[in-house]
């Protein structure tokens, strides 16, 4: 596709994403206010901050979910925010994680982990079924494939869509508060899930405030507010000694 | 938008579980109603026995009017199940329409279900027929059909609709984000979850229409009811032929209300 005059597809620099003054404003509310973010391959980027602070629009702008107001996002050395994009082909890449999970209720665990290989990359059943396996046994449940949505727990139902976005072998994974809505005991074990796979060297931006988890896998946590990236650093820094006052103010609150 | 806002069908999301509620005129029995002697099972039992008391006493008109209208309900089944067929389909696409985000073809669904729902169906049938002559000749059935099936179209569609709108924007969403398309996102995950929230209503709507199908009997069409009318006007029995007539649409509608509400029932039983 030559579109060389819209898509400036210059060098992605070692990034594997990358956000350049990035503004989302829906209708008076300011979403986004001009965002810069880079994030390396493996890395692993936590982003922190209260509700209505933009984390969730940044994350839904990397895929598309929103659509940007200015500024630009590049995944891979693809332009997200350029409209003639294949948005398509791009969303193949970048996996995402929903806070409500958003498993599809009449198709078994199985069949949601395959439906997307199979339709999008026409995968052939029997090999989108094996692989499908493999992504339950990975985390952990295999026994797990016949079952349907409602007969599952939050946790196993959020571990079960993180095996879907992975059956479609992304670069990146998005995680939108993937625990917010579990019950404590469940929470365990998801974060154990995003450990592994942060371990094994995926991208991954993940939008939480679990501390733990961020501590043992993430390499950078940022600190987002009214729209801005107010500040970042290594987890320990920016949980022990921020330099922000909004930073102090906000982790006295969830600390 | 919704100047003609119909009450009588709305979508109540109560959250996990969708459901539909219709409070038409469908005489679905409340769920778990286990009396022996439940409103419905006294009404369909007593018209049964009613139907075959009375031409156990009075063979006279009874049992002859019995004999002469079977070809009548099967008039009225053809009518029904055509056009709750079709109807189906245009509901289908009508209803993808008034959610469409091409505003050329979401007007024309919405000017299309506005049309229909602002006239009576009587009036309708009339109006497609005389129409429809005026240009090409439609056997009587095929009028009937074609009017039925564009009224209750307009009814479909608005159920798919609020089926389509009811199913939780995190599943397009999810399934987007996976790469899907818009249009294999909604063949394989929005309308296979629209299905099972508006099948009860469907059956609703198809009870309803074997009602209004009566109305094809100003038509040139022997369904029950002008099967009934030639009946009585031929031997004058007028009152023991209309008797028998509405006794035969009770027994009919209440036998499907009493499907839709099981199929009901095990939707509901197998959850989501």
């Amino acid at each position: 596709m030559d579109d060389s005059e819209t898509t400036p597809r210059e060098a992605p620099g070692p990034y594997r994403i990358r956000v350049q003054d990035a503004c989302k404003i829906f209708k008076d509310v300011v979403a986004l206010n001009h965002v810069d973010l880079e994030v390396k391959p493996a890395e692993v980027v936590l982003i922190i901050g209260p509700s209505g602070s933009g984390k969730s629009t940044l994350l839904r702008s990397i895929n598309r979910l929103e659509n940007l107001t200015s500024g630009d996002i590049w995944v891979d050395g693809d332009r997200v925010s350029d409209r003639a994009a294949d948005i398509r082909r791009i969303r193949e890449e970048v996996g995402m994680v929903f806070q409500s999970f958003n498993l599809f209720p009449h198709l078994s665990a199985l069949s949601n982990i395959t439906l997307a290989p199979r339709i999008v990359k026409k995968v052939p059943s029997a090999e989108a079924l094996e692989a499908g396996m493999k992504l339950l046994a990975r985390v952990g449940l295999a026994d797990k494939a016949d079952a349907y949505p409602d007969q599952l727990s939050g946790g196993q139902q959020q571990r079960v869509a993180i095996a879907r976005a992975l059956a479609m072998n992304p670069k990146v994974m998005l995680f939108d508060e993937p625990t917010s809505a579990l019950d404590p005991e469940m929470i365990k074990e998801v974060l154990d899930v995003m450990t592994d796979l942060a371990r094994e060297g995926m991208t991954m931006l993940v939008v939480s405030h679990e501390m733990g988890f961020a501590r043992a896998a993430a390499h950078r946590v940022v600190f987002m507010d009214h729209g801005e990236i107010i500040e970042q650093g290594p987890p320990d820094a920016v949980f022990n000694c921020p330099t922000e006052a909004r930073t102090r103010r906000f982790l006295e609150h969830i600390l | 938008m919704a100047s003609l806002k119909d009450p009588r069908r709305e979508v109540r999301p109560t959250g996990r579980s969708t459901r539909i509620e219709v409070t038409d005129g469908a005489l679905i029995p409340e769920k778990g109603e286990r009396v022996v002697f439940s409103a419905w099972r006294i009404s369909f039992f007593g018209a049964i026995a009613l139907l075959v008391i009375l031409p156990f006493i009075a063979p006279d008109p009874y049992w002859k009017i019995l004999q002469f209208l079977p070809d009548g309900i099967l008039k009225t089944f053809q009518v029904t199940v055509l056009s709750i067929v079709c109807a189906v389909v245009v509901g289908l696409f009508t209803g993808l329409g008034r959610i469409s985000r091409i505003t050329l073809v979401n007007r024309i669904a919405t000017i299309y279900v506005e049309i229909v729902r602002g006239i009576p169906l009587l009036v309708q049938i009339f109006y497609i027929y005389y129409a429809l002559g005026k240009i090409v000749q439609v056997p009587d059935i095929a009028a009937a059909v074609i009017a039925m099936t564009v009224c209750y179209g307009a009814y479909l569609g608005e159920i798919f609709r609020a089926g389509i709108q009811s199913i939780p924007r995190g599943q397009m969403e999810a399934a987007i984000a996976l790469g899907l398309s818009r249009s294999q996102a909604l063949q394989r995950v929005i309308l296979p979850q629209t299905l099972r929230v508006v099948l009860p209503p469907l059956g609703n709507e198809f009870i309803a229409l074997l009602k209004d199908s009566s109305l094809v009997s100003i038509l040139a069409v022997s369904d029950l009811l002008r099967r009934g009318r030639e009946y009585a006007s031929k031997t004058f029995f007028y009152f023991e032929s209309f008797t028998v007539v509405a006794l035969v649409y009770l027994v009919l509608t209440l036998f499907f209300s009493r499907l839709v509400a099981i199929m009901e029932e095990r939707i509901g039983r197998r959850g989501r």
